[in-house]
């Protein structure tokens, strides 16, 4: 049983089932006497409420507002200085914010017989001018969605630091660079079903989300219960991507509908429903200066940065997550003196933000990074060039940035270089000299990114939001027949946590994975958890998991020494066993013994048993970083604005790799969603705040032939103050690709004097873009 | 997203279907393949009370050769052509049209009559047989007549089938030896509907010289005598601003459309004259 601990490339055991179909989704459950929930949204982004008309025959198959006696509206409140608060209405009240919001719930046998009740129901709307455009949105002479705010700004941050000393630099460089809203579109959409059980006085809510204790929580707010009478059970859950790290008005719905109907109720999101009521990340714009010296060294970075947060604060991580980030992650992995940012998060009829794999990170790297490349140009240096000169340094680690964000440990330069040589710059220079037989332009580009990861108390509590993460807790129980359960309060959707986590005990018990089961996903069987999200639960959970079984180990040991008859301080586990001098005891027999012949158990044995639930927090628990240089190279079409991806490197430092092979694979879904966020996803809006696409036709997805196999190269830094040294990873593949990509792509229309600077990049842009590097020549 | 309730129907021949579809007292859709039909369904975009499966019907699943032309029974699928199950008279041009069509899966059920009835101005179909000389042969309740495929469309999802006829199959000319033959679409993705379509058919011998620009938005544009837009040199240059002018008339006003449809029908053309 070896080459089973950290850093084994181990098959995935959760694959088992996953890929025989044997998975067990919400979607998958049943229950007697189950009916389905359709909802009837607003067809309008901004609209007071006059009323809702139900036909006589649907009365008792129909719930609104008033209805839902007790609920709460859901409230998520920064305690950022200045943070406007805004209450989400579970069904709408008296305005209408987005289109999607929920108006109200209809029940029936079936799904269609549900949705054939809601066309029934009108509601009656009356329509106000739509604030779809957060720039416009900041204006005085807006519309305002929550009036008594006074503007649309949910809150604005501004930090400083020595800008001054930078404004007289000889270069100066000013881009307005915008992302498109996107939605997160995992493959299996949100959904739930919520049962009462009245023996138990408990409602349970199966839901596919990815924060179950967090969910258990705002749940039993809203819903004016004890904590107690609420279990929130995650079962296999299709991706979250923080699209489902979040307390939908829609289970609150379900929880209250099956507190009072007497029956099971369950609600699965649709496509048209993802498409177009959940089209909730990443739109961001930046007015952006970077300001150098001659030979290209980076002197200040000035920037105002608003964000699209929606209508409302979404709980639990608010409306000003994104924002409020950006200023703080805004100088990437780079050492440079002058800093200034202001952020905007801003109220807009649209669904409320959620961070989404990057979070923040996506944007600010697109809009740093291509900064970065307009000064190279104009400073007439190679790009990497210049990232050289302003990378920090190994010998600079542990470092404290401009924003204080303090960056363990890395040799950020080195993935450059390993970048650039496996790119090969010189060769793609000597290629544009030749040019492309088909007329194309090619063109090579990159970015440099650093993740902040399972970042905890010391950097949240500052946030003041709902949650803020503290010690993670694991539990580690062996069992009579010398398995090993461990139980989690974090989810697995797509990390292989199943498998991963089981490394780590393998790592410290040495028994055999296949004998580990990881329990996750059930408030009931878990110890409680702020859940997977901020790439955190390798660090967090995984580091519980370690603290755990080394205290299962010293209580196995002191209990086998005395079956070996010897001292606790001779016996050490190695392989599932109490080793001695004289001989060995597997941990099964050890077991046993606690569980069913406690009579050989030494007096003072330590009353806890074999089950230990240990709670952990790196010291510092400011984050670890990872980071990765990405290299793009590209052919553009001129004559039609279609972009190919040619070739593609990432170097990539995630510190010690639990499973090499899992995290490739959290590498390869990052990159193929950072080519969507490239070149593909955007939902865009008319001015009346309508979303306009509507199914998979017209929001594109890259798919396989649009992903190409990027080449991964692994540098292995251990950060110094987590188990293991391992480094959160699992969001890092989504932040670079658009800002690779487009400095690729305006490295090869250079010659036609074009600059992309919004992604998606569409032909449509690209041709544009061409058109104005045509008018200044 | 569930259709609403309707009625199903499979009959095992044509009259039968013709006589269901004749019905006034209900919205009744024929569905074949589904791979438009069973979307819009389910979004509701389409409520029939009837839906009438002609996948049952022997006679729309024909394939007819003569010395002149092919006929195809509109049942036969995008893959029955891709992978040669039926007979080519066209050098080729068809099955590599039918092989790009959206994905494999959509291709296996997807038909080329239910193509052409569903008249999306971004399916492949309608342009490149508009671009064949195909007649679309449609049957109703009394008569048989065929309509060229080129004026088959009248607007987006709209096409001059009457109510209660069925487009029965697809009359296919065979070209001769030396016809030159381009297709050339934009998509930003695999599988993805065109953005834009050209098609572009020179069969000297039959004194063919057609182009259709297509994915406008709108009726697809034919140039049904292609021969005064092409420069007689060996590069064989278009006339763009005649082709603009043509593209203006039909509506399609934007430059950036303008310049894709215009790139793509150049290079259908060089493909066709590609040595």
């Amino acid at each position: 049983m070896t080459g089973q601990g950290v850093g084994a490339r181990l098959l995935r055991k959760e694959d088992d089932r996953l890929m025989r179909g044997r998975g067990q989704f919400v979607g998958d459950l049943r229950f007697a006497g189950m009916k389905d929930v359709a909802f009837v949204r607003s067809p309008l982004a901004h609209g007071l409420l006059r009323g809702v008309s139900i036909p006589d025959e649907w009365k008792d198959s129909v719930f609104v507002a008033a209805d839902l006696n007790g609920v709460k509206p859901i409230r998520a409140v920064s305690g950022l200085k200045g943070f406007k608060v805004s209450e989400q209405p579970v069904l709408a009240t008296e305005k209408v914010r987005y289109v999607g919001e929920l108006v109200a719930m209809c029940i029936a046998q079936n799904r269609a017989l549900a949705e054939d009740i809601a066309s029934a129901v009108h509601s009656d709307i009356e329509e106000l001018p739509a604030v779809y455009d957060m720039l416009s949105a900041r204006k005085p002479s807006s519309d305002l969605l929550h009036q008594h705010w006074g503007d649309n700004v949910f809150l604005e941050t501004f930090v400083n630091v020595n800008i001054e000393k930078a404004l007289d630099a000889p270069i100066k460089v000013t881009r307005e660079i915008r992302t498109a809203r996107q939605c997160m579109a995992p493959i299996e959409g949100r959904g739930a079903v919520a049962v009462w059980d009245s023996r138990l006085d408990q409602l349970t809510l199966y839901s596919a989300c990815q924060m179950p204790h967090i969910i258990r929580t705002g749940l039993a707010e809203c819903l004016g219960l004890e904590e107690a009478q609420v279990r929130v059970v995650a079962p296999d859950v299709g991706g979250g991507f923080g699209y489902k790290g979040i307390l939908l008005a829609e289970e609150i719905c379900l929880g209250w509908l099956a507190m009072n109907l007497g029956h099971p109720v369950r609600w699965l999101e649709d496509r048209r429903e993802h498409l177009t009521a959940g089209a909730n990340c990443r739109e961001h714009f930046y007015r952006i200066t970077g300001y150098a010296d001659r030979d290209g060294t980076l002197l200040g970075i000035d920037c105002e940065a608003t964000v699209d947060s929606g209508a409302y604060s979404a709980y639990p991580f608010s409306a000003c997550l994104e924002a409020a980030q950006v200023a703080s992650i805004l100088p990437g992995p780079y050492d440079f003196p002058a800093y200034r940012c202001r952020t905007y998060s801003v109220a807009t009829n649209k669904c409320p933000i959620l961070p989404y794999r990057g979070v923040a990170r996506t944007g600010v790297c697109f809009a740093l990074e291509l900064v970065l490349d307009a000064i190279a140009r104009e400073a007439g240096i190679e790009p990497h060039e210049l990232r050289a000169k302003i990378l920090v340094k190994p010998e600079q680690m542990p470092f404290t940035n401009i924003t204080k964000k303090w960056f363990d440990s890395g040799d950020y330069p080195e993935s450059l270089r390993r970048a650039v040589a496996a790119i090969d710059i010189p060769a793609v220079r000597a290629r544009q000299k030749v040019g492309e037989t088909d007329g194309r332009l090619i063109g090579v580009g990159m970015a440099t990114y650093c993740e902040q990861a399972a970042h905890g108390t010391s950097v949240y509590y500052g946030w003041g939001i709902p949650m803020v993460p503290g010690f993670e807790q694991a539990t580690a129980r062996l069992t009579p027949d010398g398995g090993l359960e461990l139980r989690v309060g974090v989810h697995s959707h797509g990390q292989g946590l199943e498998t991963t986590l089981a490394q780590v005990a393998h790592e410290i018990l040495g028994i055999d994975v296949a004998k580990i089961k990881v329990v996750h996903g059930d408030t009931a069987m878990t110890p409680y958890s702020t859940g997977t999200w901020g790439s955190r639960c390798m660090v967090m959970a995984g580091g519980a998991v370690s603290v755990a079984c080394k205290e299962i180990a010293k209580r196995a040991a002191k209990i086998g020494a005395q079956l070996l008859q010897t001292d606790d301080s001779r016996v050490s586990i190695r392989a599932g066993e109490v080793v001695g001098p004289g001989g060995s005891i597997t941990l099964g027999e050890i077991a046993r013994t606690w569980y069913l012949k406690p009579h050989s158990l030494p007096a003072d044995v330590d009353m806890g048993g074999l089950e230990a639930t240990i709670g952990y927090r790196p010291s510092p628990d400011s984050g670890t970083f990872s980071y990765a240089t990405h290299a793009a190279l590209v052919a553009v079409d001129p004559e039609i604005g279609t972009i190919e991806i040619l070739d593609y490197v990432i170097v990539e430092d995630g510190g010690k790799l639990v499973n090499p092979m899992i995290v490739d694979g959290q590498i390869y879904g990052g990159f193929a969603q950072g080519v969507g966020t490239a070149l593909y996803e955007e939902m865009p809006f008319n001015s009346a705040g309508q979303p306009l696409a509507s199914t998979f036709a017209d929001y594109l997805l890259p798919g396989a032939t649009e992903v190409p196999a990027p080449r991964l190269d692994h540098m292995e830094t251990l950060s110094p103050h987590t188990e293991f040294g391992v480094k959160g990873i699992g969001e890092g593949g989504a932040i670079a690709p658009p800002a690779a990509i487009a400095n690729a792509v305006n490295d090869a229309l250079r010659p036609l004097k074009a600059e992309l600077l919004v992604s998606p990049m569409t032909p449509r842009r690209v041709l544009s873009a061409i058109a104005v590097g045509r008018s200044f020549s | 997203m569930k259709p609403v309730n309707f009625d199903f129907a499979r009959p095992s021949d044509l009259p039968a279907a013709i006589a269901l579809a004749s019905r006034e007292d209900a919205i009744v859709k024929f569905i074949a393949g589904g791979q438009s039909l069973g979307p819009m369904l389910n979004l509701r975009l389409v409520q029939p009370n009837l839906l009438v499966d002609i996948t049952g019907i022997a006679e729309l699943k024909r394939v007819e050769e003569t010395p002149d032309a092919l006929e195809l029974g509109s049942c036969i699928t995008h893959a029955d052509i891709e992978d040669g199950r039926v007979p080519d008279v066209t050098g080729g041009a068809m099955r590599a049209v039918a092989a790009g069509i959206a994905y494999r899966a959509v291709r296996n059920r997807g038909t080329i009559g239910g193509s052409l009835a569903h008249a999306d101005p971004s399916a492949d179909w309608l342009s490149a047989l508009a671009a064949l000389g195909a007649q679309a042969i449609v049957r109703g309740a009394h008569k048989e007549r065929q309509i060229p495929v080129d004026t088959l469309m009248t607007g987006v999802f709209e096409c001059s089938l009457e109510s209660g006829e069925l487009l029965s199959g697809v009359e296919i000319p065979r070209l001769s030896k030396s016809a030159r033959w381009g297709y050339y679409k934009h998509c930003r993705k695999t599988g993805e509907l065109a953005h834009a379509i050209a098609a572009f058919l020179h069969d000297p011998d039959r004194s063919v010289c057609r182009a259709v620009i297509g994915a406008t938005g709108s009726k697809p544009i034919v140039l049904s005598d292609a021969s005064v837009l092409i420069g007689k040199g060996p590069d064989h240059a278009l006339d763009r601003a005649a082709i603009e002018r043509a593209m203006t008339g039909h509506g399609m006003t934007d430059p950036i459309e303008q310049q894709i449809h215009f790139v793509c029908l150049r290079r259908a053309v060089q493909q066709a004259y590609r040595p």
